[in-house]
Order: C-alpha cells, then sequence, then structure tokens
C-alpha cells in the first residue's frame, strides 16, 4: 500500500488523502485490535508504541517517536538507541519486534525489544528495518542526548551539553539550572553556562555577554551576531565580543591552514620519497613509480580480505606485506627492463612508462577495474578537537607521523648502514667503487627494491585517505617527479622540505585562487624555480654533482 | 563458384544478384549486430565496464527468450579504451565496418560530443544511458539517462522544501557537466527561491582530485553560519572518496550539513566504507533498494551473469535495460532494424522500468523517469526518503538558461529538429561537427 502524500513525507497533506488515510487507519485499527488486546494481555504498552514506528511516513514516525518519547517508559532509551543505530527491526512473519546486537554476516544474533530475551540468530531476509531520516535522526539525536546529560560518562555529558548551545527555551533554563549545580564537571559545567548564557543574551541580559566573550562555539558567534544588531548597551558588548573571536578566529585559521599544508606535504613526501631514491640516488627515471604505491595500497585491501573483522591489525601488517610486494615487483622491472636500459634515460623513461600501463591493466584484469573499500580503523577515523574551531583529523595526524618515521628510516638507512654506504659510493663514482670490490649490480638491486618498497609504504598510507583502483598511481607521479625535482635531485633532505612546503603553499593558495588554479600556480612557480635554480632546493655540491 | 568465371559482365551480374539476394539473406539468418561501445581500460574503465556486462546480458537474455524477430542477437564489443577521439574512431568501426544495427555507449558527456557528429553522418542509433547536463537532442541518439529536470531540479525542490535548506555550496568537478548544471541551478535557486549571492558557494575541483582538507573545512565555516546549509555535488568518479572519508573525518554530519549528490551511485560506494556517511543523499531515477519484483528479478540475474553475490546495480544500469527494451520494442514494431523505421517507431514506445513504472519515449529522444532522493545507509545502499508522485519527462533544453530557454526539440514529422527556436519560429539545424571540436579541444 503506497499512499501518495505521506510518501513525500510533508505536513501539506491533501484533504481528501488525509480522508483516506484516516479510513485506512481506522480499518488498521480495527484489524490490529485484537492483536493490541492480546499485547496488552502481557501488560504492555509497548507493542502499541513500536507498532507505530512502522509506518512509511516519516512524519508519523516523528510522532510515534514522540510518543515514545513521552511515555517514559523504562526501556525507552534502548528503543531509540536501536533505531537510531538501525538495530531496531520487524521479524516479517510473526511481527515481534528485536533488536539486533551484531549485524555481521547473514544470520544477526537478536534480542526480544519488548522482553529483552535472547532471540537467537536470525537471518537478515527475514527481518525487516525500521528506516529512519534525516529528520528523525537529530530528533532522536536529541532525545538521546537530553538523558546524557543526567546519566552519561564525561564526554557524553560534554556532547550533550555542547549540543544544547543555542537550542534552550525557558523550560529547559530552568532544569539546566538544577542540572548545573549538580554537574562536577568543570568542562560540562563551563558548556552548560554557555548554552544557559546563549538563552540569557536572548532575553537581552548584560552578564551573559561576558560569559560568552572569547568561545569559538559557531552557535554562540551565531547568537551573538544576532544580539549584535540591536541597539544599545547589550549590542555594543557583544559587538565587542565579536571582535576579539573574529581575531582569535583568524589565529585559527592560520594553524589550520597550516596543518592541512604539513598534512598535504607529508602525503606528497611519502609518495616522492622512494623515487628520491630511484631516482635521485639511482638516476632512473621510474615512470611505473605510481604503479608501485598502488600496489601497496592494494596490498592493504589484500590484507583487509584475509583478516575480516580487524582492519587495524590488518592496516599494520600491510606496513611490511606492502613494502615486499613493491620491492619484489621493483626488483623485477629493474632486473628485466631497466639493467639493460643503463645510462639512456629517455629509453627508460618510455619503456617504464609501458610497465606501468601493464601493471595498471593486470589490476584491472587479475582484481577489477572498480575501487577497492579499505576500511579505516577505528583508531584512524575522526578528529581530535583542540577547540571549538580547530581540529586535527586523525588519520592525517597518523600519517604525518608514518612520513616522518619512513623519513627517519631513510635517512638512517642511507647514514649508518652498509648498504647505504655501498649506494653512496656507486652512485659517486661506479668504476671506483667496483674496483674497491663493492658488487655494483647487487646495489643497484637492493637500492632499487629500496626505493620500490618505500612507494609501497606510501601505499599503504595513501589507501586511508583516497580510492584504492588501478588509477590510484597515475594521480601521484607528477607530484612526486615535481617534489624530488624541486627538492633538489639525489638529496631526502630537499624531498623533505619540497614535499612540505609544496603542500603548505597549495594550501595557503587554494582558498582564494581555488583548487585548479592553485595547482596551476604552483606548477608555474616550480617552472620559474627550476628556471632560476636548475638543481633543485639542496643541490648536490662537489663531485657527487657530476656523478 | 562466381571465380571461375571470367567474364567481366558475369561478374557484374553476379554482383548484382548478391546485391539483391544479401539483404532477404540477412533479414532470415544473419544476427542483428549490437555494438557496445563502453571503456574497457583507461580511467572510466571503472564505470564504464559493467555497462559492458549489462548489454552482454540483455542481449544473452534477449537471445534466450528467441532473439529479435527470428535472428539472433550478437554483441560488438570495442574498447575505445577512455580516450575521447578514439570514441569517435571506434564509433566509425562499428557502423562502417561492423555495419553495427544500434550502438549502446558512452559515459562522459565529451567522448558522447566526439561520436555525434559520426552517429549522424552514418546515420547510427546510439542509447546513451548517463545523465547528463542536457542542452543536446540529435536526430541519432536516445538519451536514456536523466536530464537535469529529472535530477538536479527535482533534488534541491526536495532540499529546499523538506530539509528547508537556505544556503547553497554547489561543488563540482571542473568539466563540461558540473560547470552546465550548476549554471542551471544558480539560476534557479536565484529565480525561484529568491537565494542570495552570498548565499550560493560555488567551487570546482580538478579531476581525480584527492585533498579535500581546504575545501570540506570551507563548507563547515559556510554552513556554521546560522542558516541551514546543504552541499549540492556534482564532483565525478574518483574524487568522491577522499572527499567523502574528508567529510566523515572533519565530522560534517548529514543531520548538519547534508550533502546531495548527482554522480555518487551504488557502485561508487562498494569503494568507500558508509558508516560516517549515513544520511548523505543523492538523487537518481534508480536505487537498487528499490522495492519491486522486476527489480529483483533484474538483481537476480545480474548476481547470476557475474557469479559473485556482491555485486551491485545502479542507476545506469536501469537505464541500458530501459533503452535496450525500448529498441527491441521498436524494432519488433518497425518490423526492421532500418536506423530511419526504428528512429521514427521509437518515439513513444512504453516499457517497464525498474521501479514499478513505466518510461516512455519522448518525440524530444529524451524518456519520463521518476525521481528519487535516497539516503545512504551503512550498508552501501539508499534507502529512498522522498519520489515524485509521478514521471518526470526528460527536458533537452533547460528552462533555466537564457540561450535555450526558446529551443525545443520534437523528432516527429513535420518538424523534424533538436533545436526548433519558438520565438523565432525557425529550426538551428545541426551542429555536431563544432560541438565535438569544441568539447574535445576543450579536454
Amino acid at each position: 500500500m503506497r499512499i501518495p502524500c505521506t510518501l513525500m513525507g510533508q505536513t501539506r497533506c491533501h484533504a481528501a488523502m488525509t480522508r483516506i488515510v484516516n479510513l485506512w487507519l481506522l480499518c488498521l485499527l480495527l484489524i490490529a485490535l485484537p492483536f493490541a488486546a492480546m499485547a496488552q494481555d502481557d501488560a504492555d504498552d509497548g507493542q502499541a508504541l513500536l507498532e507505530a514506528l512502522d509506518v512509511r511516513s516519516f512524519q508519523d514516525k516523528a510522532e510515534a517517536i514522540e510518543a515514545i518519547i513521552q511515555s517514559e517508559d523504562e526501556r525507552a532509551n534502548d528503543w531509540l538507541q536501536a533505531l537510531l543505530d538501525g538495530d531496531l527491526q520487524r521479524h516479517k512473519d510473526d511481527g515481534r519486534f528485536v533488536i539486533i546486537t551484531d549485524n555481521v554476516g547473514r544470520e544477526w544474533p537478536a534480542r526480544d525489544a519488548l522482553t529483552g530475551e535472547d532471540v537467537g540468530e536470525i537471518s537478515r531476509r527475514e527481518l525487516s528495518r525500521i528506516d529512519i531520516n534525516n529528520a528523525l535522526r537529530s530528533q532522536l539525536r536529541s532525545a538521546l542526548s537530553m538523558v546524557e546529560l543526567y546519566t552519561g560518562e564525561r564526554d557524553e555529558r560534554l556532547d550533550a551539553a555542547e549540543g544544547l548551545i543555542g537550542d534552550v527555551d525557558d523550560e529547559l533554563a530552568d532544569s539546566l539550572e538544577s542540572r548545573l549545580d549538580d554537574e562536577a564537571d568543570a568542562d560540562v559545567r563551563n558548556r552548560l553556562n554557555q548554552a544557559l548564557a546563549v538563552y540569557r543574551l536572548e532575553q537581552g541580559e548584560m552578564d551573559a555577554v561576558e560569559t560568552l566573550s572569547g568561545s569559538l562555539n559557531s552557535d554562540v558567534r551565531i547568537a551573538l551576531s544576532r544580539a549584535a544588531e540591536g541597539e544599545g548597551a547589550v549590542a555594543d558588548a557583544a559587538r565587542a565580543a565579536l571582535v576579539d573571536i573574529e581575531q582569535k578566529l583568524k589565529v585559527n585559521r592560520g594553524l589550520e591552514t597550516l596543518y592541512f599544508g604539513l598534512s598535504m606535504g607529508s602525503v606528497l613526501v611519502l609518495a616522492a620519497i622512494g623515487l628520491a631514491i630511484t631516482f635521485g640516488v639511482m638516476g632512473v627515471i621510474n615512470m611505473a613509480h605510481g604503479e608501485l604505491i598502488m600496489l601497496g595500497a592494494y596490498s592493504t585491501w589484500m590484507m583487509q580480505q584475509l583478516l575480516p573483522g580487524h582492519p587495524g591489525l590488518a592496516v599494520l601488517l600491510s606496513i611490511p606485506v606492502g613494502f615486499l610486494v613493491s620491492a619484489l615487483v621493483g626488483v623485477i622491472i629493474e632486473r628485466s627492463v631497466i639493467q639493460h636500459l643503463k645510462g639512456r634515460p629517455l629509453e627508460t623513461l618510455l619503456a617504464t612508462f609501458g610497465v606501468s600501463l601493464i601493471l595498471q591493466q593486470l589490476v584491472r584484469t587479475v582484481v577489477s577495474p572498480l575501487n577497492r573499500t579499505v576500511t579505516t580503523p577505528e583508531w584512524m577515523s575522526g578528529s581530535v578537537a583542540i577547540n571549538d574551531a580547530l581540529s586535527l583529523t586523525l588519520n592525517r595526524l597518523y600519517i604525518m607521523a608514518f612520513a616522518v618515521l619512513v623519513f627517519v628510516g631513510l635517512i638512517l638507512i642511507m647514514r649508518r648502514t652498509r648498504l647505504g654506504l655501498e649506494v653512496r659510493a656507486v652512485t659517486q663514482n661506479r668504476a671506483m667503487a667496483r674496483s674497491m670490490g663493492i658488487r655494483a649490480t647487487r646495489v643497484d638491486i637492493l637500492t632499487f627494491a629500496l626505493g620500490s618498497g618505500v612507494a609501497g609504504l606510501a601505499g599503504v598510507a595513501l589507501a586511508q585517505l583516497t580510492n584504492v583502483g588501478p588509477n590510484l598511481g597515475q594521480s601521484y607521479i607528477i607530484d612526486s617527479f615535481m617534489v624530488v625535482v624541486f627538492g633538489g635531485v639525489g638529496n631526502l633532505w630537499g624531498t623533505l622540505v619540497a614535499g612540505l612546503s609544496l603542500g603548505v603553499i597549495n594550501q595557503i593558495l587554494e582558498p582564494w585562487a581555488g583548487a585548479v588554479l592553485a595547482k596551476i600556480l604552483v606548477l608555474v612557480f616550480i617552472i620559474l624555480f627550476i628556471q632560476k635554480r636548475p638543481r633543485g632546493l639542496f643541490p648536490q655540491k662537489g663531485r657527487a654533482a657530476e656523478g | 563458384m562466381y571465380q571461375r568465371i571470367p567474364s567481366p559482365r558475369w561478374i557484374t551480374a553476379s554482383l548484382l544478384a548478391l546485391g539483391i539476394t544479401t539483404p532477404a539473406l540477412a533479414q532470415d539468418d544473419d544476427p542483428i549486430k549490437v555494438g557496445i561501445l563502453h571503456s574497457l581500460s583507461g580511467t572510466m574503465a571503472i564505470s564504464e565496464s559493467t555497462l559492458k556486462d549489462t548489454v552482454e546480458m540483455l542481449i544473452e537474455q534477449q537471445n534466450e527468450r528467441g532473439g529479435l524477430l527470428g535472428r539472433e542477437l550478437e554483441p560488438v564489443v570495442v574498447d575505445p579504451a577512455s580516450d575521447w577521439p578514439l570514441f569517435a574512431e571506434r564509433a566509425r568501426e562499428l557502423l562502417e565496418q561492423e555495419e553495427v544495427d544500434v550502438i549502446f555507449g558512452n559515459w562522459t558527456s565529451v567522448s558522447r560530443k566526439a561520436v555525434l557528429p559520426v552517429m549522424e553522418e552514418l546515420n547510427g542509433l546510439l542509447f546513451y544511458p548517463v545523465q547528463y547536463e542536457g542542452e543536446e537532442s540529435s536526430e541519432n541518439v536516445f538519451y536514456t539517462g536523466a536530464a537535469p529536470n529529472q535530477q538536479s531540479i527535482p533534488a534541491v525542490n526536495y532540499l529546499h522544501d523538506q530539509v528547508g535548506v537556505e544556503r547553497w555550496v554547489l561543488a563540482g568537478t571542473d568539466y563540461v557537466f558540473p560547470r552546465t548544471t550548476n549554471r542551471i541551478l544558480e539560476a534557479y535557486l536565484k529565480d525561484e527561491f529568491g537565494v542570495a549571492d552570498e548565499d550560493i558557494m560555488v567551487n570546482y575541483t580538478p579531476f581525480g582530485h584527492s585533498d579535500w582538507q581546504n575545501i570540506v573545512s570551507e563548507i563547515k565555516r559556510f554552513g556554521s553560519e546560522g542558516k541551514k546549509t546543504a552541499v549540492v555535488s556534482t564532483i565525478n568518479g574518483d574524487a568522491n572518496v577522499p572527499f567523502y572519508r574528508e567529510l566523515g573525518n572533519q565530522g560534517i554530519d548529514a543531520a548538519d550539513i547534508p550533502v546531495m549528490a548527482f554522480s555518487v551511485g551504488e557502485q561508487e560506494l562498494s569503494g568507500i566504507d558508509t558508516g560516517p556517511l549515513v544520511g548523505h543523499l543523492a538523487a537518481w531515477n534508480y536505487f537498487m533498494s528499490v522495492d519491486t519484483d522486476a527489480n529483483y528479478d533484474f538483481i537476480d540475474a545480474w548476481i547470476e551473469y557475474n557469479d559473485d553475490e556482491e555485486v551491485v546495480t545502479n542507476d545506469p544500469m536501469e537505464a541500458h535495460y530501459i533503452g535496450f527494451n525500448m529498441w527491441t520494442e521498436a524494432v519488433r514494431k518497425a518490423g526492421t532494424t532500418d536506423v530511419d523505421a526504428v528512429k521514427d517507431a521509437i518515439i513513444g514506445v512504453s516499457v517497464p522500468n525498474l521501479s514499478g513504472g513505466y518510461a516512455t519515449m519522448m518525440p524530444n529522444h529524451h524518456i519520463t523517469k521518476p525521481v528519487m532522493v535516497g539516503e545512504i545507509q551503512d550498508n552501501g545502499q539508499f534507502a529512498v526518503v522522498w519520489e515524485t508522485p509521478s514521471t518526470v519527462a526528460g527536458d533537452a533544453w533547460s528552462d533555466y538558461l537564457p540561450d535555450s530557454r526558446d529551443l525545443i526539440a520534437d523528432w516527429r514529422k513535420p518538424m523534424e529538429c533538436g533545436n526548433y527556436n519558438v520565438e523565432e519560429g525557425e529550426c538551428m539545424g545541426s551542429d555536431a561537427e563544432e560541438q565535438a571540436e569544441e568539447a574535445l579541444s576543450e579536454d
């Protein structure tokens, strides 16, 4: 049965339609009465309350939710939470309401919504979910947050109090005042005070402005701007408070841009640092570098497929796996193609470009042309709030830390290990190094494996940010070369500084130039810079420069 | 046996005879050739390869039902490799060498513009299954995807009427579809809802953009000024995954700032963990979650065809389903696969869509479609939260752009024109050649 106007979920329902709906409801009631009576026998209004939720119209659902909130049924909280999580479902056959406790796989364990007793596992085909939309979601959230304000943990209370800013009315103000007396935690008290102050500001109270001044919360700012539009002492005070807030926001915005820039820069550094070894140190123009990054990203996906249910562990394990996979492929490329083209950069460029196309199509054919899902582990999603206006996204914080680790690791390998020593020797003077007993071919293989493996590490990190698909590498190859050339070929520190500064420049330009123009401007800047200093930011000096 | 006769006169005669007999033969036994022009390699393979499979599945099903006009259908697959000029070459190859009777193909607008002159020159038939920016109606192309009035305008109405949105972010990838759509939407928002300039933020990003930090944070600021804000996204393909990830990480909740997407379907979502995105929106004419028997049958057949429980269906697949059935219906009606006959016969043909209604081919070569708004669920599917009460006919020329307001398309006799100017009372004629050149040079 479809009722067109309820489908549209709106209040202005056609009058005629309302009559039909009423009739239809009456019919329903007549049919449902015996059942309702049965439910009543079990001494339960809950069935009726939940029954009202199982309608198509979101408007009717909203009323049903309100009825549950008003009912003061002790299970109301449980129901609303389950409804919000999409766990409140109805059995298609017996019409029983259940709450799913785990929705992985095809068979779901559940408990009865009314009695709370365990009902075992139910096939998902037999269940129909009570759907909600955005409007209902916010209705549920605000209802639940009121409960949390009284009974929740500290963080929940804090969130709830924050959510109240701008939403306080006469009725709520009194109960909040009393809540304030019971609240022990200073932060929560602070939030509650702000919420009340916004309310008092709307009443035109002067001291409210003082409480609110300096707050970076956007609802506070909106309230102050409204107050500032008026006349009188309160408006003047609000205007002064706003100026102060704007000042603080500017500082925060600057910090935010810096963070964005550094995080974009660390991605660039990660993508380019492998190339800094193969191109910078060995002088091999490897156009398949992007595809080595892609393979690293696919290893993350593969590990998550092998370890279902443990996305975090899979990501950690994919760090060594991604390194090894890309290193192995790198060695194959080096042995089969690059070693035969030594000293012929143009041919190397073309041949490795061909390799990159082969690798892309290989992934398309073997895995799929479609993107693969890489799940972000719980501990990597979300953000940490520094204050109301500034929060740092966690996944990017982790990637920045990862980039630093990879960089330090590489520096140590190049400076402190025998391999590093040999690599530097071979790149400076191949013939001399060989005559000193260094096996140059072996060093070539190991260096290329190292550079490729680091590209794989970049892929593991990028899998957390972007698409894992056959085209992943293409989007990073140009950027990588740009960073290496800008930083100075053969210099890892140059790559670091170049990557970070290009990231910051890009993010500074973006807000006023737009993403497209910002990219162009950065490229133009690099071209001009290379004209002036062809060897990049940190050119190699002395004999190494000639190598 | 003809080769044994040396006389040129005989050869002429036999050629003549061949010329007379072959069509008759073809009518009886030769398979009907169906060209498939979708990229199987390169950047667009991600979206287009499934459409190739869809058409192949539909052909297989049709053959199981006994073919068409008593003849087998035979797919002819070519790979234009996401290379726009190559689309034109491959289309020419399909029509001239393979002599296909119909082509199902293309995804991007620029690739469609590239094949347009070939289609018109060689009088081919092309069914184009993707939602697009409109402003086009070719005699040889049938647009089974949504025109702007079948997707973006109803979606914006939903946001304004049902969600109460007052501030708008129009974010898109920098190419023709988002630019035209946003131009239409901006004009529409200002004319219809009286939205002020400062309440509209327009933002374009390059293809495959992956660093969304700044833009998402800007959207967040734009949306925290006290008025209900929504993002209308024409961000294309690959760029969506990092965009949605950034939204989730910066904590932009659908309840605060909903994102309404026009290019994100089930297939795009299959690359994302949708947990943090629950409640964000998309507007399409079909969702995999549509609750009809026709849809369940289609999904079952698709799963069986791929032998994979995890495959998803999406809107352009439904468009091919409709287009294919319309074409077979028209061929049956015309009794021949002759292009001109089919072109005439197909106008007015109605076939069932997958959402329980009917799609009709209109005289402007666009079809009627229901418009639906879905909210993303945590399982990668959409739950339909709103639907137009009846189907909407596709409008080739937008009523909200000054340069197309007066144009209409009607391919029935006697008008037979794709861009008739009702003010001036004359047909502007085909400019496929220039359009193709313009589109290709822009790229």
